[in-house]
């Protein structure tokens, strides 16, 4: 059946296709139809009609993701009296600074900044240099009870214990209100060694041999021939780590009451969720503009909830450009392995 | 025959050497380990608070033992009952959803792979991948400055004369399991379909040249070639879906969570965060839902698994 559609359908496309194209004359399609590559085939109208709709419904979709973001820069570098009035919806007005300044100058904002970054950066370290190793000794043969402990270390992706438990151990184990909490719990991940094994196994063999012929012993080899052979997956893993550090909240959320150890997603949070302590820390920095400026340019709650989202959004968006390649082959190698 | 014996030393003796090296090397892994057991297996242990009346700043005694009273209070008090079950409904309505729709990522991945224009389908890739990169705050934030009463939402809606006066958005109970769907796609539809892509880019070129030289159209190639070839894909991610229906994670609806909405937004993961974190501190009954969920979680991930075997002949753990 579906094989005879295939044959005979199209045979009476080709027919009518020469006429419908003369009534076509729309310049648009015109222009797709001259887009497209590959060798000359002919295309019917309901064809081109697909490819209009596509990049109509594709546009819109892409309008509705990038919009959003745009829309909140454009209201935090314009007077903070006509966002306010929501008149800012497509263009900024009455172009200024402040607001960055001003959020600056926010109690702990800047180094709820300095924690996020810090934990970002050594976290991805450790996580990264943790998959790397691990998952080169999973490929070493003589290591004992190979299959065990690396059973013992996968199992771990599929259960989960519940927040009580979790909370309890955090605080049997000193970590409540401690900065490792962000960094220890995230070092050894499943995924990430799955992901370096299956690379490390795709090395030929004879590299380490070589090696250790020559007398490298499995560290030396570890570091000198595999660490620079797996670096593409490093890079990939590195992203998906950093990102994942930056993004983290729940261990914030539970763990963390101590204000010095706030990540800047945690401040966003609160900044959204109470108004009241949001306006307590504006009027704590006080407007440096003059009385003209005041209204244009003094902090309100939601130019200051703007401003945050802004920053923080930011290191993802600049990044993600440089990094989409990465992304990408990520989950590619984690689809082959399912 | 000294020969002989000399080589058979010659082996044990390597062999010997590499069962000791093996012992050096778990030596270097077993740091790993240890965190390993104390940041995954250890808490397990805490499952016993779920059998204690347990009220933290006082250690666990015996005296507190209770047996099974919080698995019964789930079924016994009928204030908890109704909580319960209203949970269980969002939990499934929310899961249920994205089942419903769990074909979007690659229909849109499908039609995305028609685009000729290369830079305009590299860049609708590219924004429509993004929102996965941003935290779930990040999203609530912007939902919150789009849809505020004088957000874009409004002020677009208001000069278009499709609103006579600002709506809520955020703010209502109504069609909650809808917008959160529509939250969640919005920030995950365009990395799931990466995978998609992936498996279109791999159909063979010139089963689609021989298809287009036979005269098909577009609609019939997708049908006949592209959907058949993705679909494996799509059994996989399926499956996976499935295995993690109890699974909702908390964060998206703890960020939309508010007054208005919260007899709809909460699902069990949520759920068990309110009841430890919530003020009730009732930590010994959320232990419990962690438990009874966790062990369904994993029952259905072996059952999915088992599925995934019997059809594909392979399994995806």
């Amino acid at each position: 059946m579906a094989d005879n559609n295939m044959i005979q359908e199209p045979v009476m496309h080709i027919d009518d296709d020469a006429p419908k194209k003369k009534e076509l004359s729309e310049r648009q399609l015109e222009k797709l139809a001259a887009k497209r590559k590959g060798p000359k085939y002919k295309t019917s109208l309901g064809d081109k009609l697909i490819s209009v709709i596509t990049y109509i419904v594709y546009s819109f979709f892409a309008f509705v993701c990038v919009y959003p973001v745009y829309y909140i820069f454009i209201n935090t570098i314009s007077s903070n009296d006509l966002s306010q009035r929501g008149k800012i919806l497509f263009y900024p007005q009455e172009v200024h600074f402040n607001n960055y300044k001003q959020v600056m100058k926010l109690p702990g904002l800047l180094h709820a900044f300095e924690i996020s970054l810090l934990r970002t950066v050594i976290g991805t370290i450790f996580t990264v240099i943790t998959a790397a190793f691990l998952g080169y000794m999973f490929t070493r043969e003589t290591l004992w009870k190979k299959k065990l402990w690396y059973r013992f270390i996968v199992a771990t992706m599929y259960f989960n214990a519940g927040i009580i438990p979790w909370y309890l151990t955090m605080n049997n184990l000193g970590l409540i209100n401690n900065f490792w909490v962000y960094i220890l719990p995230m070092m050894v991940q499943p995924f990430y060694i799955v992901l370096c094994k299956t690379f490390v196994e795709s090395v030929p063999k004879e590299l380490q041999e070589a090696a250790e012929i020559d007398g490298a012993g499995t560290l030396r080899i570890f570091w000198s021939i595999i660490r620079p052979v797996i670096k593409p997956i490093l890079a990939t893993i590195a992203v998906f780590a950093a990102v994942n550090q930056w993004n983290a909240f729940q261990d914030t959320l539970l763990l963390v009451t101590d204000d010095k150890l706030h990540t800047l997603q945690y401040k966003l949070w609160n900044y959204i969720n109470s108004a009241s302590s949001l306006k307590a820390a504006i009027s704590s920095v006080g407007s440096s503009a003059s009385a003209q400026q005041a209204l244009a340019q003094s902090a309100t709650t939601t130019s200051v909830r703007m401003t945050v989202t802004i920053i923080v959004i930011t290191p993802i968006i600049l990044v993600y450009p440089f990094f989409q390649r990465y992304f990408t082959k990520g989950i590619m190698i984690g689809a082959v392995k399912g | 025959m000294g020969k002989a014996k000399k080589e058979m030393d010659l082996l044990t003796v390597s062999a010997l050497k590499k069962k000791r090296k093996g012992k050096i090397e778990f030596l270097y892994i077993l740091p790993f380990v240890l965190l390993v057991a104390v940041f995954s297996y250890y808490p397990l242990w805490g499952w016993i608070y779920a059998f204690f009346d347990y009220k933290p700043p006082a250690p666990l005694e015996m005296k507190n033992f209770v047996g099974l009273k919080w698995f019964k209070y789930m079924i016994d008090d009928p204030v908890k009952v109704k909580e319960v079950l209203g949970v269980i409904r969002n939990t499934f309505a929310m899961s249920g959803i994205s089942l419903l729709f769990s074909w979007f990522p690659m229909i849109f991945a499908v039609f995305l792979n028609e685009i000729k224009c290369v830079p305009f389908k590299k860049f609708v890739q590219t924004v429509t991948t993004l929102p996965n990169f941003i935290s779930w705050i990040l999203v609530y934030s912007v939902a919150f400055s789009v849809l505020s009463s004088t957000g874009a939402v409004n002020q677009i809606l208001q000069s278009l004369g499709v609103l006579d006066k600002p709506k809520l958005f955020l703010q209502s109970s109504d069609h909650v399991y809808f917008t959160q769907w529509l939250w969640l796609t919005w920030k995950n539809a365009g990395w799931a379909a990466i995978m998609y892509i992936a498996a279109i880019t791999g159909i063979d070129e010139e089963l689609n040249e021989a298809a287009r030289i036979d005269g098909a159209s577009r609609m019939q190639i997708i049908r006949h070639i592209t959907l058949p070839s993705i679909l494996p894909t799509y059994f996989v991610l399926l499956m996976l879906n499935i295995a993690n229906f109890l699974s909702n994670g908390m964060e998206q609806y703890l960020m939309f969570y508010n007054a208005f909405n919260k007899e709809r937004i909460r699902v069990l993961d949520l759920y068990v965060y309110q009841l430890a974190f919530g003020g009730t501190g009732l930590y010994s009954l959320s232990t419990a839902i962690s438990i009874l969920k966790s062990v369904v979680s994993v029952t259905l991930l072996a059952v999915t698994n088992k599925v995934s075997k019997l059809i594909r002949g392979e399994g995806f753990i």
